[in-house]
């Protein structure tokens, strides 16, 4: 019995050499696809499967694809492989170790959106795994998969893959075709949308590592199927990348609607130490942070459900568990200055607040601070909050804020007397 | 005319075209929104975040679709949760936007307070202080106090060279994009970039020389801050310390509006001095531009080399003598009998001048020359631009042929224009012996031999011959408008005839002439060659014999004996020459009589522009002791002589001008004045908006009528093409090619032009230089018309194959093209 839909690797061995991949019903679905199926079907069967996208966002896919305007061509899709926000880790084993599956859901969403260029963008640092991407699409185009008339039908695609140059905001979409035009990575006015006016100013659509890949099973075994697993409004599975003070830290593919509670203690194998649990943060570093009490414990993890009930989206499912020896300064000026150090400089708020909150934090962390430091930080992250040119900036005060709030003693030990 | 949207602006209400963005819209209804990082010239980017505003839009029901009412039948309006930017929003029908609300006033000063924080604050120290828009803002808008704990600012670079004529402060930068973007998407020159990320993001150049651009000078006008400077006013004063008078550039025949500002000063021993250029707005004209020529190349009026007293050669020697004197000795050479008088005029008179000059003439029946390797000027005058063409209103349904032009360097703020229309989708035809800058937004590219300019008009006329010719024939012809713009590249006056005939046949056949937008532009190489054809200058073919054969000569704001030692010679069997100067220049040393002239921003004048825009300039410095304007010393000799010259004022001579001078019946110096409604608003209270260029305070101007447009009867002459005679020489054919950073008397004391000033080389494809066993960097020994010059050599593979370029006014005498000998100089072997 498989257990897995995206991590296949870990039930079968080997699959990401591409006879093992295809032994296995790889390729199955983009056969299927190019050869048997219109374009808009594709798109359909991915609306009605109810895919959210996986970035962080949570963007009904089918709805996404849908965007691209017919009256103007060519079409792009690019595979946004820049996994950077802390704690998460998802996209990078995918591609480690179930490469086609992945590949094969970027095709398929081509296909869909009749692309006959995709890119991978990487983030920089993720160098060994472009060049391991690059065999497999070779592999793929040797195997005729990619290139020139595929299968003996009009249709053509190329995939090539692209690195970063190590920069966070490049995971932005906007920013990243930016990046991949080759200039300097800073997001653009919205709208218009990429889907509209993307990479060289031609509709383009960007999707996620971990959404694309789910994209082959639900060819294969349907929409129907596919519900069947999550919740009404978050259907399917999704990786948990589960980090911090647990005991086994790690991916976990579970469908989307178990609880914290499950996550931590029943997977993640509980607190390290047998800590109490403090807080949660459930998009890495862009998160509030959320205190670890039953409610919270209690809540699913499904895009609706962790909105609903403690106002912190789901995000990226980068689940970090903070125990009761974090202290809430120490982690706020972690994350400001990761955020001071990624902003592109581009918006003066995003620019100049996270340089800002970055300097209150460390006077903080030097004991150097006075009480109403602490009000000063809180009041900075919130005057940059609804000004920014895009969600870095925004995403820099959401801890800052929900901290200081709710474990605002964590603060109070860092004041001189 | 575009969809007009009704909406609200803080209870105002503004009708404006649909599209128009929100800050523009409130400018235009008096109500100011804050901007940094937006220009009025440039697309938006949202940047700064300086113009957060409350956008509100009428709600609409999401079944019906109908607009959902209040209680009060009012229109309800749903605002948005977040501030929105002005810059980057375009009004719809209905918006309301709030400017003034506590929120909006929050965010401004939350804008202002986070730019604060890594702003140095050394306005005391700073160019920008007084001027700056960060500064205006901030008293208007900031918090009195920062929160920012002063030292957690970073420390940067200061002072930090973009190339030796523009200036960066790193500290003072607030990241705003707009001199890169200035550089990348107006002038094309992109030559600045960010660097780095957050608050490390710098400016820098990766150009050779730094900042290569002859824009530069521009990004320091809409440098909201004191980032960047130029070298040239860099701590040299306070804004506030100085006075502005408008002036018109006289380095091109653009004709920019500027402003000079003055200061008397200590340093300069107690003498008003300029201190700076800047840019006066003239929408038809330069709009919010200046050249780096037009902005630096002014330090000519201080030099200390002028002419200030009259002299009169005795014993073979110059000596001063009283203006009487100087008069006296006039009148007797003029009152001999039977005397062959030519008056030699150059470009750089005022049309005041060139009148009075030409009145003078007449009375004796003289010559009148102008001192020019440019024909044309009867041509433009009569089927030229259009009254009320613009440059901005061109687009698509326009042809612009652009021809013998090199426009970037003969006319800058033209090439910008001009490529400015082209990518609004007007044609563009470039036709050029040579690539040139303009290549690049044209829609065809013909290429012709120096030599063939004139056929390869008649060849669009035709339309025949290959294949790129009939494309762009066929776009030319089936414009709405065109209009034909003529340079000098690689021509003499010969040739110069022969082409600008063949483009007025191809406007008249094409019924491109008579109508805004329409016509026939010549790219002059001084600032008023036009107005001196309209005051009966004409360019002489023969201006050696001309010379050889005068019993008088007066010589104005030329130096033929300088340029060309042929011409030279000749003024040496010129019995009497009388020179007006204002330097000690070639020629003056060969005169009899030198009269010492004041230059232009000493004095009142007008200048007649290339797109015939007469425009006016006022006095910017109090003159020197001594020296007089030119109009008046031609007017006392026409009193002399009987006449009743105009001598008291500009004004006084113009009004004889309009009464005896087609064209310039409605010209006044009040009707010059005259301002006119410009987009966009400027104004130096609120440079934040447009930079610290000047608002037209002093009128943009009149383009006087063409004789098409006029109606009258055109007499074009024949504008049949003479075939050029086959010329038989040895030798390597050289041509003249304008530079715009060549060694002009008016630009070489502007030192800081020094090194982008053109090299003085033969430029030569290697394949020729390869026959002539020349490799880059060589010396040569060129031998000319009997003369023998020392040049250097430098490669290009850009230049075509059989001839050499060499810029003029550039220490080598040549005008039109020549056949010379070279020998190479082999260096001395070092001891």
């Amino acid at each position: 019995m498989e257990k897995y839909i995206l991590l296949r690797h870990r039930d079968v061995p080997e699959i990401d050499q591409l006879d093992v991949y295809k032994a296995n019903d790889g390729l199955v679905a983009f056969e299927k696809v190019v050869k048997s199926m219109q374009p808009a079907d594709v798109t359909l069967e991915v609306k009605n499967s109810g895919l959210r996208g996986r970035g962080g966002a949570g963007f009904p896919t089918g709805i996404k694809w849908g965007f691209l305007p017919n009256n103007s061509w060519p079409h792009y899709v690019v595979a946004n492989a820049d996994e950077s926000e802390p704690g998460t880790f998802k996209d990078r084993e995918i591609m480690e170790s179930n490469p086609f599956q992945f590949l094969e859901g970027l095709m398929i969403a081509s296909y869909a959106v009749q692309a006959n260029q995709a890119y991978v963008y990487l983030r920089g640092e993720f160098w060994q795994l472009a060049a391991f991407l690059d065999e497999k699409i070779k592999d793929l185009e040797v195997a005729g998969y990619l290139g020139e008339k595929i299968l003996g039908t009009d249709y053509s695609l190329k995939i090539n893959t692209h690195l970063g140059a190590g920069a966070y905001i490049c995971g932005e979409e906007t920013a990243l075709l930016e990046s991949l035009e080759g200039k300097l990575g800073q997001p653009r006015l919205r709208p218009p949308f990429p889907a509209a006016v993307g990479l060289y100013g031609k509709p383009t659509l960007i999707n996620n590592v971990e959404t694309l890949t789910n994209l082959p099973l639900i060819i294969q075994k349907g929409a129907d199927w596919y519900r069947s697993f999550g919740t009404e409004q978050s259907p399917g599975v999704k990786i948990f990348s589960l980090s911090g003070c647990v005991n086994k830290p790690g991916n976990y593919e579970l469908p989307l609607g178990v609880t914290y509670q499950e996550l931590i203690f029943e997977h993640g194998g509980g607190i390290v130490n047998d800590n109490k649990i403090k807080a949660v943060m459930s998009a890495g570093a862009s998160s509030d942070v959320v205190v670890a009490d039953d409610f919270c414990l209690q809540t699913p993890l499904a895009y609706e459900t962790c909105l609903d009930r403690i106002k912190a989206p789901l995000g990226s499912a980068s689940i970090i568990v903070l125990d009761e020896t974090v202290d809430m300064a120490w982690l706020v000026s972690k994350t400001v200055n990761f955020f001071k150090h990624e902003s592109c400089g581009k918006c003066t708020p995003c620019r100049e607040g996270t340089f800002w909150m970055d300097s209150l934090t460390k006077h903080m962390m030097a004991n150097e601070s006075r009480s109403e430091d602490i009000d000063l930080l809180r009041s900075v992250a919130l005057q940059v909050q609804g000004k920014c040119l895009c969600a870095l900036g925004e995403f820099s005060t959401m801890a800052v804020v929900t901290a200081v709030d709710r474990f605002r003693a964590d603060f109070e030990t860092h004041v001189r007397s | 005319m575009a969809d007009m949207v009704t909406l609200k602006i803080d209870q105002q209400i503004v009708t404006v075209p649909a599209g128009t963005l929100i800050v523009n819209a409130a400018r235009k209804a008096g109500i100011n929104i804050p901007v940094f990082c937006y220009h009025p010239k440039m697309e938006p980017v949202g940047m700064c975040r300086m113009c957060l505003v409350e956008v509100g839009y009428p709600q609409r029901d999401r079944v019906t679709g109908e607009l959902v009412k209040n209680e009060d039948g009012t229109t309800k309006i749903s605002f948005a949760p977040k501030l929105e930017t002005g810059c980057t929003t375009p009004v719809v029908e209905g918006m309301e936007v709030r400017t003034t609300t506590e929120k909006s006033n929050e965010g401004r000063k939350a804008i202002l307070e986070f730019i604060l924080t890594s702003h140095p604050l050394d306005c005391p120290i700073c160019d920008k202080g007084g001027e700056c828009a960060l500064q205006d803002l901030t008293m208007l808008h900031g918090p009195g106090k920062s929160r920012f704990i002063y030292d957690d600012k970073k420390l940067f670079a200061k002072h930090v060279p973009l190339g030796e004529m523009i200036l960066l402060d790193r500290e003072r930068c607030i990241q705003c994009g707009l001199c890169v973007r200035f550089q990348h998407e107006v002038v094309d020159d992109p030559v600045l970039h960010f660097y780095q990320r957050g608050r490390s993001l710098e400016i820098r150049t990766y150009s050779e020389p730094g900042f290569d651009s002859i824009f530069s000078g521009n990004t320091t006008d809409i440098c909201p801050v004191g980032a960047l400077t130029t070298v040239d006013f860099h701590f040299a004063a306070r804004p506030w310390e100085m006075e502005r008078d408008p002036s018109i550039c006289a380095h091109c025949a653009v004709g920019c509006n500027l402003i000079y500002n003055i200061r008397r000063e200590a340093k300069s021993g107690g003498k008003t001095v300029i201190k700076r250029a800047m840019p006066r707005q003239n929408e038809f004209v330069n709009e919010l531009w200046l050249c780096d020529k037009g902005r630096l190349g002014y330090h000519y009026v201080a030099a200390a080399e002028r002419l200030t007293q009259p002299l009169l050669r005795k014993d073979e020697k110059l000596v001063p003598v009283s203006w009487e004197e100087a008069y006296q000795r006039v009148e007797d050479k003029l009152r001999a009998e039977q005397v062959r008088l030519v008056t030699l005029a150059g470009g750089r008179l005022t049309n005041e001048d060139l009148f009075n000059f030409h009145q003078l003439n007449q009375s004796q029946n003289g010559k009148a020359v102008l001192y020019s390797q440019m024909a044309g000027g009867d041509l433009t005058a009569q089927i030229g631009l259009g009254k009320g063409s613009n440059f901005s209103d061109m687009g698509k349904g326009t042809a612009i042929l652009v021809v013998a032009s090199d426009l970037h360097e003969e006319a800058p703020l033209w090439w910008l224009r001009v490529k400015q229309a082209a990518q609004r989708g007007a044609i563009l035809i470039v036709a050029n012996a040579r690539p040139t800058r303009l290549d690049k937004f044209a829609n065809h590219v013909l290429r012709y031999e120096y030599g063939q300019e004139a056929a390869t008009i008649n060849a669009l006329l035709d339309g025949k011959g290959k294949d790129e010719f009939t494309q762009a024939a066929k776009a030319f012809s089936e414009a709405e408008n065109g209009l034909v713009i003529y340079g000098s590249d690689g021509l003499g006056l010969n040739g110069s005839e022969q082409l600008v005939k063949a483009c007025a046949k191809l406007l008249v056949e094409r019924g491109y002439y008579g109508k805004p937008n329409n016509g026939l532009l010549a790219v002059w190489d001084k600032p008023n060659i036009q107005g001196a054809w309209d005051m009966g200058f004409h360019p002489d073919r023969n201006l050696k014999g001309t010379l050889r054969e005068a019993d008088v000569a007066m010589i104005a704001a030329a130096d033929p004996a300088g340029d060309n030692p042929i011409l030279a010679q000749a003024l040496e069997e010129t019995d009497f020459v009388i020179v007006f100067e204002m330097f000690m220049t070639e020629t003056a040393k060969m005169a009899d009589v030198v009269f010492p002239v004041q230059a232009q921003i000493e004095r009142e004048g007008t200048y007649t522009s290339g797109e015939r825009r007469v425009q006016r300039f006022d006095i910017v410095l109090p003159h020197i002791e001594g020296p007089k304007s030119d109009y008046q010393i031609a007017a006392q000799l026409g009193r002399l002589m009987g006449l009743s010259t105009e001598d008291r004022s500009p004004v006084l001579v113009m009004n004889k001008i309009n009464e005896k001078v087609k064209g310039y019946q409605e010209i006044t110096y009040s009707r010059l004045a005259e301002r006119a409604e410009q987009w966009p608003l400027i104004s130096r209270a609120d440079s934040y908006y447009a930079g610290t260029g000047y608002e037209n305070e002093y009128g943009v101007g009149i383009q006087i009528s063409s004789s098409a447009d006029r109606g009258e009867e055109l007499s074009l002459g024949t504008l049949i093409l003479v075939e050029p005679q086959e010329e038989v020489a040895t030798g390597i054919k050289v041509v003249p090619v304008t530079a715009l950073y060549d060694r002009g008397q008016l630009i070489q004391p502007s030192q800081i032009l020094a090194k982008r000033l053109t090299p003085q080389v033969l430029l030569m494809h290697p394949v020729l230089s390869k026959k002539y066993q020349l490799q880059d960097g060589d010396q040569i020994k060129v031998k000319v018309a009997g003369n023998e010059i020392v040049s250097g050599v430098k490669l290009d593979a850009d230049v075509p194959q059989d001839v050499a370029l060499v810029a003029r006014s550039n220490g080598f005498p040549i005008s039109s093209p020549v056949f010379v000998q070279i020998q190479r100089l082999v260096p001395e072997p070092e001891a």
